[in-house]
């Protein structure tokens, strides 16, 4: 086979690594706003998983990708709002009412996709958009420039997150209500009303991550997300709760597994050493974890539902 | 009466909840029908001639049998299918790791299952990728009184020694598997799946222009490596090309599937192949830059009906049935199958949909018959 040093080879791992890190990207972003305004959802997967069928499903049926990506949107803003309900109106456990979500989201989505589907059948898969001029620079090109819609928006949600988190009213009421609620509630800051808005970008963006991985694919199956969604819910930690931070994680974890791939193809991974190149991503990421242990520390109030008694 | 503000909440999650679930289980849904098999041939079952019986039995004790044997035999076939059928249906249920319509390794049994002449009555569990959850789901079975249960995956095999031993009346089939553990109230069954792998194999390389083919491989275990090696073998004993395989980790994901079928294509392949449910990702990615296709388990012709060349399809039925004469003639387990090209277990189903050469239908037809006969052996 060929070798790993070539132009054409190494552009290709580049644009896989991109493509495989676009679905953690959409969901740590989404999920590192919820966690600076004190809400951990580990229901991510279930919201991709549903977004993903009901997109899927739509676009099944109408053939249209853009009433797809609408479902999609739906999905993850109704999930939004149930998880809102489950969390800052009835102040529920965070981590085991996330854990409600992923299980409802993994098992609903199974049950309607075989009641309404059956058998995986094809569907159109979103086409690359090519951006003029910049997408016929030599290797940079070809591997950033040639991405579908979701490449470029999550890419562009990055400084939009960082920027909004840092630099507006409302991501600044977000980290007051994620670090000390109480504080912000005497500031006149509504923390219930806050939670709700930060819940809900969370969960548009698992819907929207979601989404893209099954146009990507243009099929469906059971468990399509495979818990990518638990994974990026760790790229939060390993980011540090910043949204560049989340895209260096979700890089790492895209590029090393489309490195892997790679090699596996070009036989330069042996076959007895297979599975153990498999688990490079989530080893890198573990130790990545334990290196950052201590360093950074989480929003104060994370997890916590808040009360004015 | 007075109803607090978190009760009306609570009570309107719950109805939310309930309708969500109402919504998706209500109307007429042509999938579910398909799936709860509960198949009332079984009179055709019991009057089929008992010939059609020992047809696919593949014993050479049948082949030197007098004609007053197998006479016998016969007789002694019709009344266990008559038995068979006075009893009622058969109390079956079904353990398996993936989806019941995944196009691959669990959807081969539940077809075989709808395929078979038995009457049956069938529960199923699938999706059941936790062993633990799988085996829970077994004990529940037996518990429960099921008569046959299918216990269908190679990982599910621990638990099954445990569990096996506290139900004796009841019958285990485990696979894909090659041994019943000893345990006298299992069957096991494999498919020698290296036999449509050479086959697949040997058109591959007739195909392949670039003289590279790509295989897109689970784990590196079971039948999936059985099929990768009889592919590799098939390929290189045709022609001088090149067969890289990737086994990704994982049976059932799929975007790191296609993400493996697009490293290959980097690398100039020019036909693909892959076994597991996780490939219909990359069957998507062929689709995508027209890349014939081979399949494995079912046919996988829906996936793409025109880049699928064809696909090894696992026939059960022929196992299922010898299974559940064995049970009413009193053996309720401590036997195991095989299904290969020659007992008509393995079935290559070519897609027409899709313009095979006539000399590759030939060469790939020459191989089968090679296998069946004995002629070839397809892993070297």
């Amino acid at each position: 086979m060929g070798s790993f040093f070539t132009s054409a080879v190494l552009v290709a791992t580049i644009a896989s690594g991109l493509r495989l890190a676009i679905p953690y990207l959409l969901a740590g972003l989404g999920e590192t706003v919820g966690q600076r305004s004190g809400v951990l959802n580990l229901g991510v997967d279930g919201v991709m998983q549903l977004s993903a069928f009901f997109a899927y499903w739509t676009v099944l049926e109408t053939g249209s990708l853009w009433l797809g990506v609408g479902a999609g949107l739906a999905v993850g803003t109704v999930m939004g709002l149930v998880y809102g309900v489950i969390t800052v109106t009835l102040g529920a456990t965070q981590g085991i009412s996330g854990i409600g979500i992923f299980l409802f989201g993994l098992g609903f989505s199974d049950l309607i996709f075989r009641r309404r589907v059956g058998t995986p059948k094809p569907i159109k898969q979103l086409p690359e958009v090519e951006v003029p001029l910049l997408s016929d620079i030599p290797w940079v090109g070809e591997a950033l420039f040639r991405q579908t819609l979701f490449g470029y928006l999550a890419f562009a949600s990055v400084p939009v997150v960082a920027l909004m988190l840092k630099h507006t009213t409302f991501g600044m009421n977000i980290r007051a209500v994620g670090e000390n609620p109480q504080a912000a509630d005497s500031l006149g800051i509504s923390v219930g009303r806050t939670r709700y808005l930060a819940i809900l970008i969370g969960n548009v963006m698992a819907g929207l991550a979601g989404t893209a991985l099954v146009l990507e694919l243009g099929i469906f199956q059971q468990n399509l997300t495979q818990g990518l969604g638990f994974i990026a819910v760790a790229l939060v930690y390993f980011g540090a709760w910043r949204a560049p931070g989340v895209m260096v994680g979700a890089l790492l974890y895209g590029l090393v597994n489309a490195t892997v791939l790679q090699w596996k193809a070009q036989g330069i991974i042996p076959r007895e050493a297979s599975d153990l190149a498999s688990m490079a991503p989530a080893v890198l990421t573990i130790l990545a974890l334990v290196v950052l242990a201590g360093r950074v520390s989480p929003p104060a109030a994370l997890t916590r539902p808040f009360s004015r008694h | 009466m007075n109803i607090t503000k978190g009760a009306l909440l609570r009570l309107l999650a719950l109805l939310a909840v309930f309708g969500l679930v109402a919504a998706a289980c209500g109307g007429s849904s042509d999938a579910a029908d398909d799936t709860a098999v509960d198949d009332t041939a079984a009179d055709d079952g019991a009057e089929d001639t008992a010939a059609e019986d020992t047809a696919v039995d593949d014993t050479a004790a049948d082949d030197t049998a007098t004609d007053d044997e197998a006479a016998a035999e016969d007789d002694a076939a019709m009344e266990e299918d008559e038995a068979m059928a006075d009893a009622g249906p058969i109390k079956m249920a079904i353990v398996a790791p993936s989806a019941q319509d995944d196009l691959a390794f669990t959807q081969s049994m539940i077809d075989s299952i709808a395929a078979s002449d038995a009457e049956i009555e069938l529960s199923i569990s699938d999706g059941l990728f936790v062993v633990e959850d799988a085996a829970a789901a077994i004990r529940g079975y037996a518990e429960d009184g099921q008569e046959v249960i299918i216990v269908h995956g190679t990982q599910f095999g621990a638990s099954l020694i445990e569990i096996a031993p506290d139900f004796p009346e009841t019958t285990f089939v485990w696979g894909t598997a090659s041994d019943t553990q000893g345990l006298d109230n299992v069957f096991a069954y494999y498919p020698t799946a290296e036999e449509g792998g050479y086959v697949n194999g040997v058109m591959a390389a007739m195909l392949s222009s670039s003289g590279t083919i790509g295989v897109v491989g689970p784990v590196e275990a079971g039948d999936a490596v059985a099929y990768i090696n009889g592919f590799v073998e098939g390929a290189e004993a045709t022609s001088d090309v090149t067969v890289a395989v990737t086994y990704t980790g994982s049976f059932s994901d799929v975007a790191l599937a296609a993400e493996a079928a697009q490293a290959h294509l980097t690398n100039g392949v020019d036909i693909l192949t892959g076994t597991s449910q996780s490939v219909v990702g990359a069957v998507g990615v062929a689709t995508e830059n027209d890349v014939p296709w081979f399949g494995t388990q079912a046919n996988q012709t829906p996936l793409s009906p025109g880049l699928v060349v064809a696909s090894q399809v696992y026939h059960w039925e022929f196992v299922l049935d010898e299974i559940l004469a064995l049970r009413a003639s009193g053996v309720l387990g401590g036997e195991i199958f095989e299904i290969n090209l020659a007992n008509g277990g393995l079935v290559i189903e070519f897609n027409d949909g899709y313009a095979l050469p006539d000399d590759v239908r030939a060469a790939g037809e020459a191989a089968i018959a090679a296998i069946a006969d004995g002629s070839i052996d397809p892993v070297g």
